[in-house]
């Protein structure tokens, strides 16, 4: 997985509540086998017109937030599917921070397990990165992983919290399978009391 | 002596093989049930990093999302794209001697109506699935959830899951539902109530008499929307109905066993006194047929109602998501909801393909016609089809003008052909309203199976109680 210290970029502003996953990469481009080459279909039913040609008014087609590596987003981002696909397409689009005033759940785990990073932060400071990121190519931020800090346009740094394993690992690209592979006595320990309890869960 | 504990707090003590300083919890997972969609990714990493499954006894495959629901589907291929998924899992489990149920056998279905009807969800048991609406399976008291590919790998090669322990939040909905008031309209209250993030970080349980008396299924539909207010699961405490579905089901324990299992069942109940983080009450007799008129479940009114007015909204967020809702649902404030004509209705789904479900479509449109462009209705697995036919249920459906289909997921998802076309607008016994949800530019209208046969019956969203 992609290690995330320190990133220094443009943030884009999307200002919608409750973005869904189906919004984020419609179901007809999750019949693939592959994690990668999916950041063309991200927002595709809102980023493109119907002959496949690229939408003015959506923020991620303008010239200044092209290259965004930041979202700035409503409450509830990512509800709705698992789906990984979801983040793998943000991913490859180039997004590597999200910041929102909530997540979905299941979409909040995702994408700690690829390189992104959501950041949750209250409302009101929201609505001011969300104006700060409606200043186009100017609106660069510093998102600072290992610090836990996150720098606006003017200089001001806002503070955030993230669980410390997650972060442990984000930063560390650390594979969390490879981790927990290295637990397989406890495991095999638990399962063979449970087996004894419950013997109807094994076969 | 311990503190009272929550059904929730009782499953999850009952899986922590370690508790890590970070606050997460080394949990173990009982049960995996697995589709093309999510899991090719994940079979891929193994082989990439030269991991095998750490329990071959603990899963199950079975293809749903882009299985075609057509008669000729043994031979019709929708896309390569599908082809390549179905193909992908089939081969894998051969691979990796994964039990696998093939398309063409009357044991397959959707996941989550496969897993109960196979007697692999049982109660107590920890049980994920990369599909969001895993959560259907809480309805055994079985702590059920949805995770990414990601996690499906982790579950793979390690049986278990890092997490951190969820908030528990009780839903009561207590006293009797009114005549037509079914579970999909109390799922579609609660998330009226609670809203699509309402659940957010939390289990919900799901207490009350109302919630009792429901049938199993019923239990199923309920905890099948809990991810769409915003929970990962749901969970209704077990009970003899519930040890009477699992019964003399293949997978189920037998015997002894059973007895052995049913002994332990009986300890899954929130103790007296056990504290929630929140608590809502929900009166029955309160709850009137539900219909979303918007693109986000917790966009829901009773049938009596009428389009939202984005002037009412509480804040400038809520406005600019009520005009987008509307706009892409081309209706206009103030429209009565039983005045919006529909195009198609669409049956079926883990939410609402079961037999009870089947029964219920079957009682309202028996001896009546369809007045919609098309009226398709799915069994959500093949052993609910063969139920229905051997009920006689499908001559009812196809005498109405409904089309009889193999089981799939289908239109709830449009990934395979049944799809809605651009603009067209459908009464939907599915789950999400999202937009192009059911295809490109389609418009959703969810409600409750009696709901959307009454619809196929008008043409236009109906109160089931006046029909």
């Amino acid at each position: 997985m992609d290690k995330f210290k320190s990133i220094r970029a443009v943030a884009a502003p999307l200002p919608m509540i409750n973005v869904d996953t189906d919004m984020i990469i419609p179901q007809n481009h999750l019949r693939t086998i592959e994690r990668t080459g999916l950041g063309k279909f991200a927002f595709s039913n809102i980023r493109y017109n119907d002959d496949g040609s690229e939408r003015e008014d959506f923020v991620l087609n303008k010239p200044a937030y092209r290259n965004a590596q930041i979202l700035i987003t409503g409450e509830n981002f990512g509800c709705g599917s698992s789906r990984e696909h979801a983040p793998w397409a943000l991913k490859d689009f180039g997004i590597r921070c999200i910041i929102a005033p909530s997540f979905a759940d299941i979409f909040y785990g995702n994408c700690f397990k690829n390189g992104i990073l959501p950041i949750k932060l209250p409302q009101e400071i929201i609505d001011d990165l969300m104006k700060d990121a409606e200043h186009g190519a100017n609106a660069v931020f510093t998102v600072d992983l290992e610090n836990l800090e996150i720098t606006r346009p003017d200089g001001q740094v806002i503070k955030f919290e993230v669980d410390a394993f997650r972060q442990h690992c984000l930063v560390n690209g650390l594979d969390d399978i490879g981790l927990t592979m290295a637990k397989g006595e406890k495991i095999s320990a638990f399962e063979e009391k449970q087996k004894a309890q419950q013997p109807w869960l094994y076969k | 002596m311990t503190s009272p504990r929550t059904l929730y707090d009782k499953i999850w003590d009952a899986h922590v093989v370690e508790e890590q300083q970070s606050g997460n919890s080394l949990i173990y997972i009982d049960r995996h049930i697995i589709h093309e969609v999510t899991s090719p990714q994940a079979f891929e990493g193994l082989r990439l990093a030269g991991r095998g499954l750490r329990r071959k006894d603990a899963i199950l495959a079975v293809p749903d999302h882009n299985v075609p629901t057509t008669p000729d589907r043994a031979t019709r291929v929708d896309s390569i794209e599908s082809k390549t998924q179905l193909d992908a899992l089939e081969r894998n489990c051969r691979e990796f001697d994964v039990d696998y149920i093939p398309m063409m056998d009357a044991r397959q279905g959707i996941v989550h109506i496969v897993g109960p009807e196979q007697g692999f969800t049982l109660p107590g048991t920890t049980i994920v699935c990369g599909d969001s609406h895993t959560s259907t399976h809480g309805a055994f008291g079985a702590l059920a959830f949805g995770i990414g590919t990601s996690e499906v790998e982790h579950v793979m090669a390690t049986q278990t899951l890092i997490l951190k322990r969820s908030k528990n939040l009780r839903i009561d909905v207590s006293g009797e539902l009114g005549i037509g008031v079914t579970a999909k309209d109390v799922a579609l209250a609660v998330i009226g109530t609670i809203g699509t993030a309402g659940g957010t970080g939390s289990v919900i349980e799901f207490t009350g008499s109302a919630i009792k008396g429901l049938s199993m299924e019923g239990r199923m539909t309920l905890c099948n929307m809990a991810i769409e207010g915003g929970a990962r699961a749901g969970l209704v405490e077990p009970d003899e109905k519930t040890y009477e579905y699992i019964k003399g089901k293949p997978k189920a324990p037998k015997g002894a066993q059973f007895e052995m299992a049913v002994n332990y069942w009986n300890s899954l109940k929130s103790d007296d006194g056990a504290l929630y983080d929140k608590e809502v009450f929900i009166d029955a007799a309160d709850i009137v047929p539900q219909v979303t008129w918007g693109t986000s479940p917790q966009d829901v009114l009773p049938i009596t109602g009428y389009v939202p007015n984005p002037a009412d909204a509480k804040d400038a967020d809520q406005k600019a998501s009520i005009e987008r809702s509307l706009d892409y649902m081309g209706l206009a404030p103030g429209t009565k909801l039983t005045d919006v004509k529909v195009d198609k209705v669409f049956i079926g789904s883990c939410t609402n393909g079961r037999i009870e479900d089947m029964r219920a479509v079957a009682k309202v449109v028996e001896g009546r016609k369809v007045n919609v462009a098309e009226a398709l209705i799915v069994p959500g697995s093949g052993l609910v089809k063969l139920q229905a036919e051997e009920e006689g249920l499908d001559k009812i459906f196809i005498e109405a003008g409904f089309d009889w289909r193999e089981p799939g997921c289908s239109m709830c998802l449009a990934m395979n052909a049944d799809k809605l076309l651009p603009g067209e607008r459908c009464a939907s016994t599915s789950n999400r309203n999202f937009e192009g949800r059911q295809g490109p530019k389609s418009r959703t209208h969810l409600v409750s199976p009696a709901m959307a046969a009454a619809a196929a019956i008008t043409g236009h969203l109906t109160d089931i109680r006046e029909l």
